[in-house]
């Protein structure tokens, strides 16, 4: 029984190893390109520009950014996401202020100006592409799940 | 012979009618002349109106000319692109030798070595942008607005935000091209002492 569990154990491993070496598996980030080539890179994917605000898929998600950022300044210098979501800034522009959290340095004080520990918006901020998913994202937020629940469906 | 008698002596000879040479060749001659003189003006003129020209020193070309070349300005889909003088010289005759007489501040600037280093350059760059940003807000982004013209501008092409934009307040004449469109073709300096970025 031990033996044959063992036999069993190893014909899998085999056939394991078989399918990775095999061209035609398809492995979401490498695609069909054996292990020992260089995948071809994908063409560029396009930047969603349609200023449509996305929903958040959690509470504390930092919301995305629907437009193109390319060679937008940030820098020492200069910070362009605050020329038109700057407090002073959005009647003019029409865009989301930056949250009051980021006018806030680490000791809880207000600033004038947007926080240094804030001031790099695409370190929490991110445009999005229309890539298609290499991997499929089974994530269901809070109310979806809590919905579920109550009608007794486990999920 | 005094300086003087030297000069009154010259100014007699140009005012006075010719002796030996004829009307006909003073006239034509003076033509021709002419047509050589503004033939090698108008080429030497363009040949400084070039990309080339303003590379050919190392403030524009290790500086200002590496920061346009990320730029939409320089590298996009189509491969229309523009070269320095389409935007910082105007097209116009008269606004162009205006612009050129006012370069001679930089030749000058370029003997003595006003923005010969990077830390040079970057301690002058805000004066230098703001100077841009004068002339194109004074004449209402004239050299924009040489390629971008506002009557074939189709808003629905554009992304929401543009459209938004360009509808209302470029629209009424309210801002100009140059109010919102800083720094895209170079870096910005540090914008915290400039005045209303």
């Amino acid at each position: 029984m031990n033996r044959f569990a063992l036999a069993l154990a190893g014909l899998a491993f085999v056939g394991v190893a078989a399918a990775q070496t095999s061209p035609g598996l398809v492995n979401g980030l490498r695609g069909p390109t054996p292990l020992e080539d260089e995948a071809k890179p994908p063409v560029f994917p396009k930047i969603v520009n349609d200023d449509q605000r996305k929903a958040r898929n959690y509470p504390m998600q930092p919301p995305l950014i629907p437009h193109q950022t390319d060679n937008y300044q940030l820098d020492l210098n200069f910070n362009k996401c605050m020329s038109c979501h700057g407090r002073s800034r959005v009647e003019e522009s029409n865009a989301p202020m930056v949250s009051v959290t980021h006018y806030q340095d680490r000791d809880g004080n207000m600033r004038a100006e947007i926080s240094p520990r804030r001031y790099f918006c695409l370190q929490c901020h991110v445009v999005q592409t229309d890539a298609k998913v290499p991997v499929k994202n089974s994530f269901e937020d809070f109310y979806k799940v809590e919905a579920a629940a109550k009608k007794g469906k486990p999920k | 012979m005094s300086l003087k008698e030297t000069v009154l002596g010259w100014w007699q000879t140009l005012t006075s009618p010719s002796r030996f040479l004829s009307l006909g060749l003073l006239t034509l001659g003076g033509f021709i002349a002419g047509i050589f003189f503004w033939g090698g003006f108008n080429t030497a003129l363009e040949a400084t109106n070039t990309e080339k020209f303003c590379t050919s020193c190392h403030e524009m070309r290790d500086n200002v000319f590496q920061e346009l070349k990320p730029t939409i300005h320089y590298s996009n889909r189509s491969g229309v692109r523009a070269t320095c003088p389409d935007c910082h010289v105007p097209h116009n005759w008269t606004d162009k030798i205006a612009r050129k007489m006012q370069a001679s501040k930089e030749v000058w600037g370029k003997i003595f070595g006003t923005i010969d280093t990077r830390e040079k350059f970057l301690a002058h760059r805000l004066e230098l942008a703001q100077h841009e940003w004068h002339r194109l807000k004074s004449n209402d982004s004239l050299e924009c607005r040489n390629c971008h013209n506002y009557q074939s501008m189709d808003f629905t092409r554009q992304s929401k935000r543009a459209m938004d934009q360009h509808s209302t307040a470029l629209a009424s004449g309210e801002k100009t091209c140059i109010d919102c469109h800083k720094g895209i073709a170079h870096r910005l300096p540090d914008m915290k002492t400039a005045a209303g970025q």
